[in-house]
């Protein structure tokens, strides 16, 4: 592991918010950390970031200025224009004239925000803010690129630009840790962690955790959710049976990886 | 409607800072307010020189007047230095024809108050009535004292209210968040962000006092650097009380509360109304404390009085030392606020030449 978190905790008064935490995230990689609300994937990033300080465990991460990061908030400056935005995240990290108008405009070509450079950053859509954003923490090519929930609220269009943007960047060398709540965006990483009230709950790229999912999973149709364990997909209800054993009349398949993740997450609310 | 009621009393109840502002602090405002709002001076500290200034000293029967100094040897020039140092607020020089009396028009309640008392004291028995002559604010004119004040009350305004609540939108917009990964210090951060406050306050202060000096006829008698000085050291102070806010604010509604309970002592309590001399005694302490009563001192004390840097090296000390305490605190709070600090983190340096390579 060249970057990530190693065996973190974090306590917030007697709350446990993440308890022996393991990210690894590394160069040319993608790490996705999914999870529901309150599983404790901004905590993650803002441990990795340096915002918060773990009360165990420990964080690995370049020092600030090779590191770029996007908060759930998307950090940007509505009162700025898209170009006053650049500027300042150039100053910051003292680009130098030649260096810092190649990358802007490959930033604003890549984001499709060339003809927005003299729109403020408050008059652009979610998904352009969010493009912004992303481009904004990659103008400095740093070697960790955090995103929390670069996606969320975003339409399936600009998510697609997004994750373009991300995969570059990943192809460029730079280590990448995402926190979604979208299961489908998890299967694109090479490394997922699936947490769970503040645990792993999963972790290792996704045919890892496709094969990882104990028991069997079975199919149904019908009104009334079968079993406790059983979730929605589509028109019928997916059943888990951790023992190995299906109701009658519940056929079997075998699990996606979207399966995959909710019966993980399961099998992680069985154990506590 | 009754839902409403209940919701409202719900957040209310929880939203304890506004809780405090209106069942707590209006007690507090009376009973403080209260021992403050006070116009009456009762103790007027009075130099005496000349020849015949026991004589004279013994005659102020007055008991207005308090006696703080009798100098035989002393002449008009001593009195009037004293007066301008603020050492005395009425000086009493004998060993002319009649006697003269000197008072400083400044204290303007005091000179108010002092040319009363000397009205109804009538001359001894074949002396000669005394001639009194009100120094720096001779019609004794409100607006001359009043504006090198609000000039102070206006950076107190920029200063802390407008400060606060513009490093309290970083904090709302999550920007804060990402200066706080950004390579800056956090030095770097409320330098940054206090400048341009600094720049637009001494700008608004300079407005201030040339409408001052063209509407309102303000003289300006002192050297510029010395005010140039005080104003400098006291708008730090207001900008650290500013960023000070906005560490301990989670939103602007909950800066602008605790601003408005920073900026209402202030206009109250520092002189700039009621003199401080006539405030009960508690009550003055917590006026020593506010740094706009010192910057008042030296607004009031420079433009009108001409006070040399020499006279006001108290009022300065004393904002310097407010100014690093308060800036102090300040970066302490709002770099905890960024960095929280790395005990098991291990940031590694050595990355970039590894990356370089």
């Amino acid at each position: 592991m060249r970057w990530g978190l190693e065996d973190v905790g974090v306590s917030r008064g007697r709350k446990v918010a993440l308890a022996g935490v393991t990210v690894p995230v590394d160069p040319s990689r993608i790490t996705v950390v999914v999870g529901g609300d309150g599983a404790g994937k901004s905590t993650c990033l803002q441990v990795l970031a340096g915002l918060l300080e773990p009360d165990a465990g420990t964080a690995h991460r370049p020092a600030k200025e090779r590191i770029g990061y996007v908060p759930a908030t998307a950090g940007l400056y509505a009162d700025l224009t898209v170009q006053e935005n650049l500027d300042f995240t150039a100053d910051a990290y003292r680009l130098s004239g030649g260096e810092r108008d190649r990358k802007a405009g490959q930033i604003l070509e890549q984001t499709g925000l060339g003809g927005a450079r003299g729109r403020l950053g408050g008059q652009l859509s979610g998904g352009m803010q969010r493009k912004l954003a992303v481009g904004l923490a990659l103008l400095h090519s740093p070697e960790l690129l955090i995103l929390d929930e670069p996606t969320t609220g975003v339409d399936p269009v600009s998510r697609a630009d997004l994750w373009r943007l991300v995969s570059r960047a990943a192809v460029d060398g730079a280590a990448i840790t995402v926190t979604t709540t979208y299961v489908n965006e998890a299967a694109r990483a090479a490394c997922v962690v699936l947490l769970e009230a503040g645990k792993v709950a999963a972790s290792g790229s996704p045919e890892d955790i496709l094969h990882s999912v104990p028991g069997v999973l079975g199919t149904v149709r019908g009104a009334e959710r079968p079993t406790p364990l059983s979730w929605r997909r589509g028109a019928s209800w997916r059943v888990w049976a951790p023992a190995g054993r299906l109701p009658d009349g519940v056929q079997p398949v075998p699990p996606d990886f979207e399966d995959a993740v909710v019966a993980a997450a399961l099998a992680s609310e069985l154990g506590r | 409607m009754w839902a409403m009621v209940v919701k409202e009393f719900r957040e209310l109840r929880r939203d304890r800072r506004t809780m405090a502002m209106m069942i707590v602090l209006p007690v507090v405002l009376l009973v403080v307010f209260g021992y403050a709002a006070n116009f009456k001076v009762r103790d007027i500290p009075v130099t005496v020189v000349g020849p015949g200034a026991r004589e004279a000293a013994s005659a102020l029967r007055e008991p207005t007047f308090h006696v703080t100094e009798v100098d035989t040897a002393a002449g008009e020039p001593a009195a009037r230095a004293r007066l301008r140092d603020g050492q005395a607020v009425a000086a009493v020089v004998t060993g002319g024809a009649r006697p003269l009396v000197l008072l400083d028009g400044t204290q303007l309640f005091s000179a108010e108050t002092a040319e009363s008392a000397l009205a109804k004291m009538a001359p001894a028995a074949g002396s000669p009535a005394a001639e009194v002559r009100i120094l720096y604010n001779p019609m004794l004119t409100t607006s001359w004292v009043m504006v090198p004040g609000l000039a102070g009350l206006i950076l107190v305004f920029i200063g802390t209210l407008i400060t606060s609540l513009g490093v309290v939108r970083e904090r709302q917009s999550g920007t804060l968040e990402q200066l706080a990964v950004m390579p800056f210090r956090a030095w770097d951060i409320i330098a940054g962000k206090i400048a341009p406050y600094l720049v637009v306050a001494a700008a608004d202060l300079v407005l201030i006092i040339v409408i001052g000096m063209g509407v309102f006829h303000v003289p300006f008698a002192g050297n510029v650097a010395v005010f140039a000085l005080g104003a400098a050291l006291f708008l730090l102070v207001t900008l650290g009380m500013g960023v000070l806010i906005s560490t301990v604010s989670q939103n602007q509604g909950q800066a602008i509360q605790l601003a408005f309970m920073i900026i209402l002592p202030q206009v109250l309590l520092s002189g700039l109304i009621f003199p401080v001399a006539s405030m009960a005694a508690g009550v003055q302490w917590i006026s020593y404390v506010l740094p706009l009563t010192y910057f008042i001192e030296i607004s009031r004390g420079v433009m009108l009085k001409a006070m040399p840097v020499s006279a006001l090296w108290e009022p300065l000390g004393l904002l310097a030392l407010l100014a690093v305490v308060v800036l102090g605190l300040a970066i302490i709070r709002f770099r905890r606020d960024l960095a929280p600090g790395s005990r098991h983190a291990q940031a590694q340096p050595g990355a970039e030449e590894l990356a370089a390579v």
